[in-house]
């Protein structure tokens, strides 16, 4: 069954290419990292060199949601509703310092870290970070969707 | 009528309502006694003062003595072009204050604000309910007596610390 092996390899190569150069991707803006947000995905840095052009206003049509700025913990049951209405397969990035891990605000009303919500696959660091960190970022997910085992049955992740 | 007048004339009308007179960066800041807060607003919201703008209404916590909450209310004249400072203490126990929602409309929220974050109540409030926290919170989270950095989660969130 070897020949099948083989067959199975490049259609995972094929597939992780196909996903990694056409993320739709759904803004969760809360705050001010949203102005880097959009430096990036205009046309002066410009996220569509990479595939990621393609914004989505409705998460049911996303596959890479960008959690960018704070989330409260009264925002907190809107990001998780956000995510589950994603359709498999799906990809999250923590985009600035209070994504990542609440960033300054340490009190009783922010989320420490949006990773207590939902599963995060890149972490962008920076208060806020600068486009070029959003595109290095940007390129570590693409790497890792291309590298990753392809979820071709759309199975659910944990 | 200069700022020492106007003082004044507001010492004459509101009476024994003023307890003192301070004086911050050049601007006047009146003490009233916390039961004739609605009475005084109302008078100084009329003519011939004409505060006709509730700036803003706030609240501090002192954490201790009799008048642990000190509400903070800022005025201004836009005839007059003069800003006022009024403050009130109420107590630690039972704090419980006369609402000014029936003088200005945005002191609606402004109360509910200071409800939701100190406990302070408002007598006469037409719907005194938390304004930035969520539903099922509990305690009042700028209080000093309020848990260190207690976080109340309303969905079950994963532990990465």
């Amino acid at each position: 069954m070897s020949g099948f092996d083989f067959l199975t390899t490049r259609l995972e190569t094929a597939l992780g290419w196909g996903r990694k150069f056409s993320l739709f991707h759904y803004p969760f803006i809360t705050a001010c990292c949203g102005m880097e947000y959009m430096s990036a995905a205009c046309a002066h840095f410009d996220i569509d060199r990479f595939g990621a052009g393609l914004t989505r206003f409705s998460p049911r049509q996303a596959d890479l949601l960008l959690v960018v700025g704070t989330v409260p913990h009264k925002l907190a049951p809107v990001l998780r509703t956000v995510y589950d209405q994603m359709l498999e397969p799906k990809w999250v990035i923590a985009f600035g310092a209070c994504a990542v891990s609440g960033g300054i605000y340490r009190n009783y009303a922010v989320v420490q870290g949006i990773d207590r919500i939902v599963p995060v696959d890149v972490y962008i660091p920076g208060c806020p970070p600068r486009p070029e960190t959003v595109l290095d970022g940007l390129m570590k997910l693409q790497d890792k969707i291309q590298n990753q085992k392809q979820d071709w049955r759309w199975a659910r992740k944990p | 009528m200069g700022s020492e007048a106007l003082i004044d004339a507001i010492r004459t009308t509101l009476g024994p309502a003023v307890e003192a007179v301070m004086d911050s960066f050049g601007d006047p800041v009146l003490i009233l006694r916390p039961e004739s807060v609605r009475a005084s607003m109302a008078a100084l919201r009329e003519p011939p003062f004409d505060f006709a703008v509730l700036l803003d209404l706030t609240c501090v916590d002192y954490a201790a003595g009799e008048g642990r909450f000190e509400l903070v209310y800022h005025l201004f004249s836009l005839s007059r072009n003069v800003r006022l400072r009024l403050k009130a203490s109420v107590a630690a126990a039972d704090p419980v204050v006369d609402s000014l929602a029936g003088l200005w409309k945005n002191a609606e929220w402004l109360e509910r604000e200071v409800f939701d974050m100190f406990g302070v109540r408002f007598e006469g409030h037409p719907y005194l309910r938390r304004l930035l926290t969520y539903e099922g919170f509990e305690g009042h989270p700028l209080r000093k007596s309020y848990p260190w950095r207690l976080a109340q989660p309303r969905i079950p969130l994963k532990d990465n610390e």
